[in-house]
């Protein structure tokens, strides 16, 4: 089976102002179906790590296979059509477009991806809200909901392509007590019973902790997968 | 992908923003209509001072220069080597004003396919006779059917009826001018003498105002039997040929043509009246020049009202980018913004420049000079508001471009990792 998501060799290094080497020799691979939550110190370069494996940052040295297809040397039309197709994204923020209702939102990649008809891709959006428990919102603007509320909008966002993996930058980052170990079990179903791939960067310890896999970086490098 | 999604997504952007855009489809608007009125108050303006000289100018004349003769009979003699002639005070010799074979001639051109028509004409130098008083005069001998249809005869009668010049003989329209001078009324009898000094009785039959003072007070009208009558001469003479082409660009060629074929002199109107093609054409170009300046000002407030929503919309742009929209997506929604504020802003820029063209159409302008002429000239051109719309659309455009260019540019990571 081809992993989900490859990194060979992955290096990156800032230049302003000197040279410093943020990511070294990053080498790993996820399967389909795993909870991965990758964890270290803040400025270890965990997010730098992510945003490569998320395609929109082009600039470092190695390979980064997705589904088995090399991401290098692809214009950015062909890495935007993967972001598309085959990531779903969870930011700490919600992102969310205040110009659309609740249910467009989710609609948006799905009409981008343009894979479905338009009743389709609807019926599929409520669905995932469904799912998310916030099926009662769909036609209200995202500023009339509740930070949990939004952040759930997002993760029902990421989840309108059925994506080959979700990919969460401190998704709880901005949530309460409550409202984390919220999105946590949500990810944790969606994990364990629709098989979706995870991997999640936090420095929650108990988040990280509580995940089928933890890789762990220091400066850097990954020191434990 | 689908432009559906392009035009969804710039009109949730538009209308969240629906108070800049308005301004700046006003603006647009505003500038298209200023560019419509402009025009066509201009090119209406344009189109009555050329009609005034234009339209009753013949685009060819035909006829005979008296000069003298350019190869004198000595010439031929002379070996140009060795000697010289000095001839002075040379006169011409025999010259007449009438125009050989003119019936002939007429003729042959009212068989050429580029001849609109043509209308043969004499004049004649008389003095009008008031009292004691003897004021210059010319009277033009035509064919009242031939004028009214090439030169619009009619439209610069302005009392009585131009076809009773055949219907009642020995009948003139005289001058407006001359006609104030002598305090005629239609039906009275004037006398003129001819240039042979013969006295003439002739009848008033309707005044004739062209809007030139000079000419009106000097010229008259008769037709052209009564002309030839007044100067004792036989049916065939005549001394213009007047002709009107259907396209006036071939004039400058035909004229030569003409005067080669016929051995005639040949005045095409390019040549006689060169300096109204000259103020029409920059007056054109000013108000070409306002309204593209118009146009550019409000496209920078486009421009400027794209940035501001780039700048606001930021965080949008990165995660359309980040859940898959190209930079090429990005651009086109905003171009599609720019385009919609430039269609819609022009589109009612050119309603309301027909609009405020149909009001200055309305406004009452009595000169005295102009009796045809009640209200301000407007024109109406098609060919303005397509240029208007073509330039709504292309500046909106090219100041949609920059920003939008600058907003598939934005870097996801950089706003999404900022927060």
């Amino acid at each position: 089976m081809t992993p989900s998501l490859e990194a060979k060799l992955i290096q990156k290094e800032f230049h302003d102002p000197v040279t410093i080497q943020v990511l070294k020799d990053i080498n790993f691979k996820i399967e389909k179906g795993e909870f991965v939550s990758l964890t270290g110190k803040s400025g270890c370069g965990k997010s730098t790590l992510l945003y490569i494996l998320s395609t929109m940052d082009t600039d470092y040295t190695g390979d980064l296979y997705i589904d088995g297809v090399a991401m290098k040397n692809k214009t950015e039309q062909e890495l935007a059509k993967v972001r598309n197709e085959k990531i779903g994204f969870v930011f700490q923020f919600h992102y969310l477009l205040n110009e659309f209702s609740v249910l467009k939102n989710v609609m948006l990649p799905g009409l981008k991806l343009n894979k479905f008809s338009l009743q389709e891709i609807e019926y599929r959006a409520m669905e995932k809200l469904r799912i998310l428990g916030i099926e009662k919102e769909a036609l209200k603007l995202p500023n009339q909901l509740s930070g949990g509320q939004k952040q759930r909008v997002a993760i029902a966002r990421s989840l309108i392509n059925d994506p080959l993996i979700i990919m969460g930058d401190e998704p709880t980052g901005n949530l309460d007590k409550k409202n984390s170990l919220n999105v946590f079990e949500i990810f944790k179903e969606l994990a364990h019973e629709f098989k979706q791939t995870l991997l999640i960067v936090t420095h929650d310890q108990e988040f990280a902790k509580n995940c089928d896999r933890i890789i762990e970086m220091e400066d850097g490098r990954i020191i434990s997968t | 992908m689908k432009i559906n999604l392009v035009f969804d997504i710039a009109k949730s952007l538009l209308i969240a923003r629906w108070k800049q855009t308005l301004v700046a489809a006003v603006g647009v608007t505003f500038s298209i209509t200023m560019f419509i009125t402009l025009l066509g108050f201009m090119n209406g303006l344009n189109e009555l001072l050329d009609g005034l000289i234009l339209n009753r100018t013949p685009h060819i004349r035909l006829f005979n220069e008296i000069k003298p003769s350019e190869n004198q009979p000595i010439n031929k003699n002379l070996d140009t080597t060795k000697e010289y002639n000095f001839i002075q005070s040379i006169k011409p010799n025999g010259g007449r004003l009438s125009i050989y074979n003119a019936i002939p001639i007429i003729n042959k051109l009212k068989q050429d396919k580029l001849v609109l028509g043509i209308s043969p004409k004499l004049s004649a130098q008389v003095f009008y006779n008031v009292g004691e008083t003897d004021l210059n005069g010319v009277i033009n001998g035509i064919n009242v059917q031939d004028e009214q249809k090439l030169f619009s005869f009619d439209t610069y009668v302005i009392a009585g009826n131009c076809n009773d010049l055949n219907i009642v003989p020995n009948s003139i329209i005289l001058g407006k001018g001359a006609a104030d001078k002598m305090l005629t009324s239609i039906g009275d009898i004037i006398q003129v003498t001819t240039s042979k000094g013969e006295r003439v009785k002739l009848k008033v039959v309707g005044f004739f105002q062209s809007g030139i003072q000079d000419i009106d007070k000097i010229q008259s009208y008769c037709s052209i039997e009564t002309t030839q009558k007044l100067l004792g001469v036989t049916s065939n003479y005549i001394t213009d040929i007047q002709i009107k082409l259907f396209e006036l660009n071939k004039a400058p060629k035909l004229a030569k043509y003409y005067s080669k074929l016929f051995n005639i002199e040949a005045v095409d109107i390019q040549t006689a009246n060169a300096q109204f093609e000259t103020g029409s054409s920059i007056r054109t170009l000013i108000s070409y020049a306002v309204g593209i300046t118009l146009l550019i000002v409000a496209g920078f407030g486009i421009y400027n009202i794209l940035n501001m929503m780039i700048y606001e919309k930021m965080d949008s742009i990165a995660i359309l980018k980040a859940t898959g929209f190209s930079g090429k997506d990005v651009k086109n929604i905003f171009i599609t913004i720019a385009l919609s504020i430039g269609i819609f802003g022009g589109f009612f820029g050119l309603v309301f420049g027909f609009g405020l063209t149909s009001i200055i159409d309305q406004i009452p302008f009595n000169t005295a000079a102009l009796p045809t002429i009640k209200t301000y000239p407007v024109s109406y051109n098609p060919f303005y508001y397509v240029i208007g719309a073509l330039f709504s659309i292309a500046t909106t455009y090219l100041a949609g471009l920059f920003p939008a260019k600058k907003a598939s540019k934005i870097d996801p990571v950089i706003i999404i990792r900022g927060k």
